[in-house]
């Protein structure tokens, strides 16, 4: 018999109220997540970014790319508490951001996790990166947004997560 | 569970060549929108660049753009064009490749989209691409258009599909 691949959405938010992050901790039965984040952010702020399970140890890292208009910017970084995943600036009241951020394979109990993200905020910034986990734990939560910062998502914004079920 | 990728519209373009493709009408009932075309166009040169225009025009839109042609990587920022995909002078039979996608696009906040493309050529010009645009206007989108930015037509072949997400 054969299996229709699914992309399922699993919940979706319109903040009402501005916040720092965004948390996820239902999403059972998929192979990867997809998370899009349609943005905008009213304090100073670049740095977006990921954790999972709780984890606050040093145990991410992180290699980007991107372009803010006049220059190419690679950069990475190693051992920090959280993944940085983006550079989303604050302060543009009206100045919508998107990231699209694929978590994969993000059940299984053997290897490290990894998310990929592509962001995109056109008075400022496009680029994409790919960060680690350094766990072998299954991902049950996750937590998006200014960790560790005070830039936050503005009322409005709009937070959707998908997951997509391979078949054999 | 239901899939929730859903197809609006495709275009193919024919023997005659277009010079533009748009999807107008575009259903309000989805979350996003997500486009993605094979493209080659009829300019006398190994690249093309497309315009993006929603609801008609592309007044004041504006992007950040960084794309790399193997030996380097360029950063800029323009108004509504620059989204690179195939010309005429490329490897023949072949197209470029691009996904443009478009969160909230039926809500009422200014649009932003995010575009990723390629061009594809057995040559030493050939691009990989990614591009941030926004349109500082809160109407919710109806209609996309692409076209040429010099006033080509795309050829035959070129595939354009729309779909919405749930």
């Amino acid at each position: 018999m054969s299996k229709t691949a699914t992309y399922a959405k699993i919940a979706s938010t319109t903040l009402s109220t501005s916040q720092l992050t965004v948390s996820f901790n239902s999403f059972s039965g998929y192979t990867d997540l997809i998370c899009v984040v349609n943005m905008t952010r009213t304090q100073s702020g670049n740095n977006f970014s990921l954790r999972f399970n709780g984890d606050t140890g040093t145990n991410y890292s992180q290699v980007y790319f991107e372009a803010d208009g006049t220059s190419v910017i690679p950069g990475r970084n190693s051992n920090t508490n959280a993944m940085r995943i983006a550079a989303i600036a604050g302060g543009f009241g009206t100045d919508q951001a998107m990231l699209t951020i694929n978590i994969l394979d993000y059940a299984n109990a053997t290897t490290y996790k990894s998310a990929l993200t592509r962001y995109s905020q056109a008075s400022t910034i496009v680029g994409t990166s790919a960060g680690s986990w350094r766990s072998s734990s299954a991902v049950t939560s996750f937590e998006i947004g200014a960790i560790g910062a005070t830039a936050n998502f503005a009322a409005g914004s709009v937070i959707t997560l998908y997951g997509i079920q391979a078949v054999n | 569970m239901p899939l929730q990728l859903y197809k609006i519209a495709s275009v193919e373009v024919g023997s005659g060549g277009q010079s533009s493709v748009t999807f107008s009408s575009i259903p309000q009932g989805y979350t996003d929108l997500k486009l993605v075309f094979s493209a080659r166009s009829t300019r006398a040169n190994a690249v093309e660049d497309l315009l993006i225009s929603l609801n008609g025009n592309n007044t004041g839109m504006t992007n950040r753009n960084i794309y790399g042609d193997g030996s380097s990587a360029t950063a800029t920022t323009q108004g509504g064009a620059n989204i690179l995909t195939n010309g005429n002078s490329s490897t023949a039979n072949t197209f470029g490749n691009g996904e443009i996608y478009i969160p909230n696009y039926a809500g009422s906040t200014n649009k932003s989209i995010s575009i990723d493309t390629v061009s594809e050529n057995n040559a030493t010009t050939a691009y990989a691409q990614m591009v941030a645009f926004i349109k500082p206007n809160t109407d919710a989108i109806t209609s996309v258009t692409l076209s040429s930015n010099s006033s080509s037509s795309f050829m035959q072949y070129s595939t354009f599909t729309l779909y919405g997400i749930l």
